[in-house]
């Protein structure tokens, strides 16, 4: 993860605090990351009077011309006029953070990755010459420079806020790196690996959900992608103990954070062994 | 009832029944009932209302990286083991908000927690965690900045503590001489028996609570089932750790290949400073609004375990698994008796049953003493 102190409060002068313009983008998504930021319905208006919404097709059809202060970029590059267009909000944006685990790690379309493109689209298009697509869903960070990466699938509203209000005071956000335990422990969930023998990948997962699904008595899905410093062969180790074969390993660590690389190399791993 | 009220240090014994009226009488004196209850799938610490929250019947099996909730085949009221988390987080809660700052033009304002602190009856208090409570207390109230808000949590509460005859396999209180008979600190210490409850009075308070419920002096006979019942815990502790020489052991040993052995197995999830009674470590973060005008300041819990713990100007002093582990298990063990005059570890083995892949800290010492 990249971060600056390039923030749009510094750029616009520390003291009267303008209004950086905000610009929200879509790649291969499904929209939940930028819905995330209408969904902060109490805190919408205090965002609008913070910060001037210049682009957000999502929101409004009143779009203004960049540059921008900063660019929330939502989805992975899967299609060479993604390539393009990823180059050019690049060039417009101050600041360009990548939000939810399609920008951030290439997300569930990644899965296409493993295989054949063209395989693939033979699969799903009954006319697979109208399609052109990339070879691989890829994060955005494998084509420009990003800031800031924000994880989750989707992202959590409060941790983009954070980002934003970092943004305006110029200083780095502080989002926490350690594992999804720490959530659990702290709302008082009982460990679902220890106490039923779930596989949970919540031990290698970034924390950010606040442990939704271990308070729900399921596994964690590794929605926010692999935590700071994740000992996943560890974790493999322990899914083995509780009878969980090759395979089933190998569909825990690839999900929507799947082709991350902590997270790609342990699927892999397992593959080469399965049956 | 006979008039005279029990002695501090003495024994009484009341029927099982009237365990309601020691919840009563506690209920009336505005305390909160924290106790035993059954969860989902533990034996959870949590607010109750009476006896019949309680886990009667129930118990649990615990192991490295295993727990499991277990019927048993009597009517036993606190037939468990220990919960998963200690009494730490109401004493000393995982997210707490110590104030709120707002802008006033050229200065802010300060608006400190002003809520009281909550009055707890904390019921079914074992020795290992009593123990963990003094070791806190030393931690949070002795030298020049003790903690208010803890301070004031721990003096509103009334402990009625539970000597332990059900120790678990994770289990090693008697290694580290916390149990499993309960030490000083209690209101009133249970000793649970087939039939009855023998209580030791353990501080005026009990004594007031005692006063109020059917009591009569404990018999000899009942005497010597508790010692029976607590001589027989201490053989059936699950774990075992040879503190002999502990300090010196691990300070010489720093470089001992095991610790890379432990790092290949450890997550640095943080389960274990989490769950143990003792850990104390925090952080303080800001929380701001979108206009810069107010911001509320919030202590969290920490770990030793997380990167950004041991992040200091310039880099990371403990970048490696290894190097982390080594600073927890040395620091409980070893570096805690320099810092605080006591171990920081009461053998309560909730590190060991709730780390996800059973990393047993006995074991640990043991191969790192069985290859000096």
């Amino acid at each position: 993860m990249n971060a600056t102190e390039t923030g749009a409060a510094k750029a616009n002068g520390a003291g009267a605090r303008a209004r950086p313009r905000l610009a929200v983008f879509k790649f291969a998504s499904c929209d939940g990351c930028q819905l995330s930021l209408l969904d902060a319905e109490d805190e919408l208006l205090a965002v609008t009077d913070a910060v001037e919404i210049a682009y957000f097709v999502e929101a409004s059809r009143h779009a203004d011309p960049g540059p921008y202060d900063i660019a929330l970029v939502e989805g992975s590059i899967s299609t060479p006029e993604q390539l393009r267009q990823i180059k050019e909000v690049r060039r417009q944006a101050r600041v360009l953070i990548a939000i939810g685990a399609c920008a951030t790690a290439g997300g569930i379309q990644a899965l296409r990755n493993w295989q054949k493109v063209d395989d693939t689209i033979r699969m799903v298009y009954a006319h697979p010459e109208y399609i052109e697509t990339l070879d691989t869903s890829s994060p955005i960070s494998d084509h420009v420079q990003v800031d800031f990466e924000l994880r989750g699938c989707p992202i959590n509203k409060h941790q983009l806020l954070e980002v934003i209000i970092a943004l305006l005071v110029g200083r780095l956000p502080r989002l926490p790196t350690y594992s999804v335990c720490v959530e659990c422990k702290r709302r008082g969930v009982t460990c679902v690996m220890v106490a039923q023998g779930i596989a949970c990948m919540g031990p290698v997962t970034q924390a950010g959900c606040g442990a939704i699904c271990p308070a729900y008595a399921r596994g964690c899905y590794g929605c926010y992608g692999p935590m700071e410093a994740p000992n996943g062969p560890a974790l493999g180790h322990q899914f083995e103990q509780l009878g969980l074969d090759a395979p089933d390993i190998v569909r825990l660590f690839r999900s929507f954070n799947g082709y991350a690389d902590p997270f790609r190399l342990i699927s892999d791993k397992y593959e080469e062994v399965a049956p | 009832m006979p008039d005279l009220t029990p002695n501090i240090g003495a024994f009484a014994s009341i029927a099982k029944e009237d365990l309601a009226r020691v919840f009563q009488v506690l209920q009336e004196m505005g305390y909160t009932l924290l106790g035993p209850t059954l969860g989902e799938t533990a034996i959870v610490y949590d607010e109750i209302e009476g006896v019949d929250d309680l886990p009667i019947g129930w118990g649990d099996e615990q192991e490295a990286a295993t727990y499991r909730l277990r019927p048993r085949n009597d009517t036993a009221y606190f037939g468990y083991t220990l919960a998963p988390q200690s009494w730490k987080r109401f004493l000393y809660p995982p997210v707490q908000k110590l104030l709120t700052l707002t802008v006033q033009g050229e200065t802010f304002e300060i608006d400190g927690n002003a809520e009281p602190a909550p009055r707890y009856a904390l019921i079914g208090v074992r020795a290992c965690e009593l123990r963990a409570m003094a070791i806190q207390d030393r931690v949070f109230l002795s030298g020049h900045f003790p903690v208010p808000d803890y301070r004031a949590r721990r003096q509103r509460a009334f402990v009625l503590a539970v000597n332990c005859t059900e120790p678990g396999n994770t289990c090693f209180c008697a290694s580290m001489g916390a149990g499993p008979r309960v030490g000083p600190g209690f209101d009133l210490a249970l000793t649970e028996l087939e039939e009855i409850f023998v209580v030791e009075v353990g501080s005026e308070l009990g004594r007031q609570v005692l006063s109020q419920t059917p009591w009569r002096p404990a018999g000899a006979f009942e005497l010597q089932n508790v010692r029976r019942a607590l001589a027989e815990a201490e053989q059936h502790m699950g774990r075992h750790l040879d503190t002999s020489d502990l300090p010196d052991l691990l300070y010489q040993n720093l470089e001992h290949r095991h610790w890379d052995q432990v790092a290949q197995r450890c997550l640095s999830c943080t389960n274990c400073t989490q769950v143990c009674p003792t850990c104390f470590c925090s952080d303080v973060l800001d929380q701001p609004d979108l206009t810069g005008q107010r911001t509320d300041r919030l202590r969290v819990w920490d770990s030793c375990f997380s990167l950004a713990f041991s992040h200091v100007h310039g880099g990371n002093i403990r970048p490696h698994t290894r190097s982390r582990y080594r600073q927890w298990l040395t620091h409980k063990l070893a570096s805690w008796i320099d810092q605080f005059g006591s171990s920081g570890c009461v053998g309560c083995g909730r590190c060991i049953t709730w780390c996800p892949v059973g990393i047993d800290l006995t074991a640990e010492v043991a191969a790192i003493r069985a290859e000096v």
